[in-house]
């Protein structure tokens, strides 16, 4: 990722980047240095403001951390002294809460426009692996964070989440071992707690260590691009400085607003009012339901009959986003060239906005009124079989037979037509 | 052919949308009433009146069972009461300060740093009290209680609504084929609509210093408003912060928009490669 183009202009910092070359590594990252696709639209944005909720994460939550107390008896208080006499407490709660769903939502969008727009494909395949990676370590951390404030549905979420482990029930014991390993105990209590926590506080470091593997990956290849064609001439990029930073920086601008939104007018609606108990292992909630973003992910578990196919189904749906650069075996990288597959990966979006919806719903409740009515068990399950055969079917067949539309030979040729015609 | 797919996904959601309102509100016989509050909304602020009213029905009535763990006397403040009529309103507390020379417990008055002291040492002797039902902490109920919705908000149940509806909603009698369990009263809001705590409130139950007439309703969204400053202390602060918050963020917004346009100009359109 580093640059041999930058040309310190003052003495200091000639003086400094004959010593340590991290200012040319800045320039040929994020700067002037590096050269982008000229067409990015404002799809590309959500890398960016990626990166900026895992710096807000950060920082809101190493300030939480000095109030915060990781005991099964004083979590739940300390959370609401934070709320009630630190100074701006809540700011900072609401924002690290809220900025947990704002981090996913904005992730959930980078990877859908990386399946669009084929981003994924030869040779960014481990840039791809690198952004799963991400997410997963996102997925480890966002729960554990919902642990600690150790209301009701931190500690029924965590006990749910955790008995999952132990369908690896490989040899007789071996499940109990998994459980008690991440217990340290018999059952979720202050050993889990205090483990979460720590663990918490770690995996964002981890986050930002794989974040700049990602980027590294990323500027070798360089950025792919709505029309998916290499951007090789120099007609076809533009410098990243200014053009990209005054495009994420409205961006950003923008989304900080709908962040505010959330923070300051709907703080809690991402969350779930039976974390404002404090946990108490006597009492089970009427309905255990995970965070927003897991629930997708929930209802295929749920849709298994047998536990460990649910848990292995499960963990497979978000796997198998480790080998759609084979499943796909299209020549051309964007949808917008391949109309078949663009009108199957809105279906997919669709499916799995149904996935998540079921999630929230008991399995014996009736959503459909069509003949005997189709519970939400049913539902879920034909959803999921949708959801791997757009995998395992739909994208490897689709992609290697459907006809596709002519494909620009260049960026800046595919720019001077769209001139000539508007 | 783009447009087309997004109408299908749009479409499909409004579907979802539709069989998730259809099905919320086919849940239960009974609809809880909406109230309007002056809290409310994103301008909306705490009615004064309504707190210090709901903080006396908190401690005529509720506080003989409720314990209201989180609260200090000091934030208080917040209710329009100045730093003295705090201060003699913790003083009639009184709270254990540690053993005299004979062993014996010595007493003191409340102080503004003092919580709200709770009616029971533990949960076991409330249990004992109350035919074996948990009266809850005040501190919260206004926040656990409700379920928002971003995507059918006209499902939302705020945690006001939900604790009006619990104090308006009983019945002197159960209706036709419910059988009501031992010690149980009959309730429209409650789960299950089965409800340990006795009917609370009734007109004229107490006076209100203010002289406002205490009906049952006015009452009940006095203590209802309390419990909702309670839960969310910081709700007049935080809608404060954030309109200004977004205030400068539109318009930062609006400038950086500009400032892209401009840099733009140059290559937008081709305008470097002709």
């Amino acid at each position: 990722m580093g640059s041999s183009s930058y040309e310190p202009k003052s003495k200091a910092a000639k003086w400094f980047e004959e010593r340590l070359p991290i200012l040319g590594l800045i320039h040929g990252t994020l700067g002037a240095g590096y050269n982008a696709p000229r067409n990015l639209n404002y799809w590309w944005n959500f890398g960016s403001l990626a990166g900026f909720m895992l710096v807000v994460q950060i920082v809101t939550g190493i300030i939480l951390v000095m109030h915060y107390t990781p005991h099964v008896d004083m979590a739940f208080r300390s959370v609401e002294h934070i709320m009630r006499d630190v100074n701006y407490g809540w700011l900072l709660r609401y924002s690290h809460a809220n900025g947990a769903s704002m981090f996913f939502v904005v992730v959930y969008i980078h990877i859908l426009r990386g399946m669009y727009f084929g981003s994924y494909k030869s040779p960014c395949e481990v840039l791809w692996f690198l952004g799963l990676v991400i997410y997963l370590l996102m997925m480890a951390t966002g729960f554990m964070g919902y642990v600690l404030p150790w209301g009701q549905m931190s500690f029924w979420g965590a006990t749910v989440i955790t008995n999952l482990f132990g369908a690896f029930d490989f040899y007789d014991g071996m499940g109990e071992s998994i459980l008690h390993l991440l217990w340290g105990g018999f059952s979720v209590d202050n050993p889990t707690l205090q483990r979460f926590f720590s663990l918490h506080f770690l995996l964002p470091f981890v986050l930002v260590g794989v974040v700049i593997l990602h980027i590294w990956a990323l500027h070798l290849p360089g950025s792919n691009n709505p029309l998916g064609i290499d951007a090789k001439g120099p007609g076809d990029k533009i410098p990243f400085h200014p053009y990209y930073t005054a495009k994420d920086a409205f961006g950003l601008s923008f989304f900080i607003v709908i962040f505010a939104a959330f923070i300051f007018y709907m703080p809690n609606i991402m969350g779930h009012p039976d974390n404002y108990i404090e946990a108490n292992p006597m009492v089970t909630p009427a309905h255990i339901v995970p965070e927003w973003y897991y629930l997708p992910f929930y209802t295929i578990l749920k849709a298994l009959p047998d536990k460990l196919l649910g848990v292995i189904a499960m963990f497979a749906s978000i796997l198998i986003f480790f080998v759609l650069p084979w499943l796909d075996g299209s020549k051309i990288r964007s949808a917008k060239f391949r109309p078949a597959t663009a009108f199957f990966f809105w279906l997919f979006l669709v499916n799995a906005l149904f996935l998540g919806y079921l999630g929230t719903k008991s399995p014996d409740e009736i959503l459909i009124n069509i003949g005997g009515g189709l519970d939400a068990l049913t539902l879920g399950r034909i959803s999921t079989v949708f959801y791997f055969s757009y995998f395992f079917v739909i994208v490897p067949l689709v992609s290697r037979m459907e006809t596709t539309k002519p494909v620009p030979t260049s960026i800046a040729q595919s720019v001077l037509d769209a001139r000539k015609e508007g | 052919m783009m447009k087309l797919f997004k109408n299908i996904g749009l479409t499909a959601m409004i579907v979802i949308g539709g069989i998730s309102f259809a099905n919320a509100s086919g849940d239960s016989a009974y609809v809880l009433k909406k109230n309007d509050w002056p809290h409310a909304g994103p301008f909306g602020s705490f009615d004064k009146g309504a707190l210090q009213r709901g903080l006396q029905v908190y401690k005529e009535v509720c506080s003989a069972c409720h314990s209201l763990n989180l609260v200090a006397f000091r934030e208080l403040t917040a209710l329009g009461y100045t730093a003295d009529e705090v201060k003699a309103f913790a003083g009639e507390y009184e709270f254990v300060a540690g053993l005299d020379d004979e062993g014996e417990e010595k007493f003191r008055k409340g102080l503004p740093q003092d919580y709200f002291p709770a009616p029971f040492v533990s949960e076991e002797e409330a249990r004992d009290a109350n035919s074996g039902a948990l009266p809850p902490d005040f501190s919260l109920l206004g926040k656990s209680r409700e379920h928002l919705s971003l995507f059918t908000p006209w499902n939302s149940v705020y945690g006001e609504d939900y604790i009006v509806g619990i104090l308006t909603t009983y019945h002197e009698e159960a209706p036709h084929g419910v059988e009501l369990a031992e010690g149980m009263n009959f309730n429209e809001t409650f789960t299950g609509n089965q409800i340990a705590m006795m009917p609370p409130l009734s007109d004229d139950l107490l006076e209100y210093a203010d002289g406002t007439k205490a009906t049952t309703l006015q009452m009940a969204q006095d203590v209802a408003t309390f419990m909702y400053w309670a839960a969310e202390p910081k709700m007049e602060e935080r809608k404060r912060m954030g309109l200004k918050v977004i205030l400068f963020m539109t318009l930062l917004t609006i400038m950086l928009y500009f400032v892209n346009k401009s840099v733009w100009r140059k290559v937008k359109n081709g305008n470097d490669l002709v």
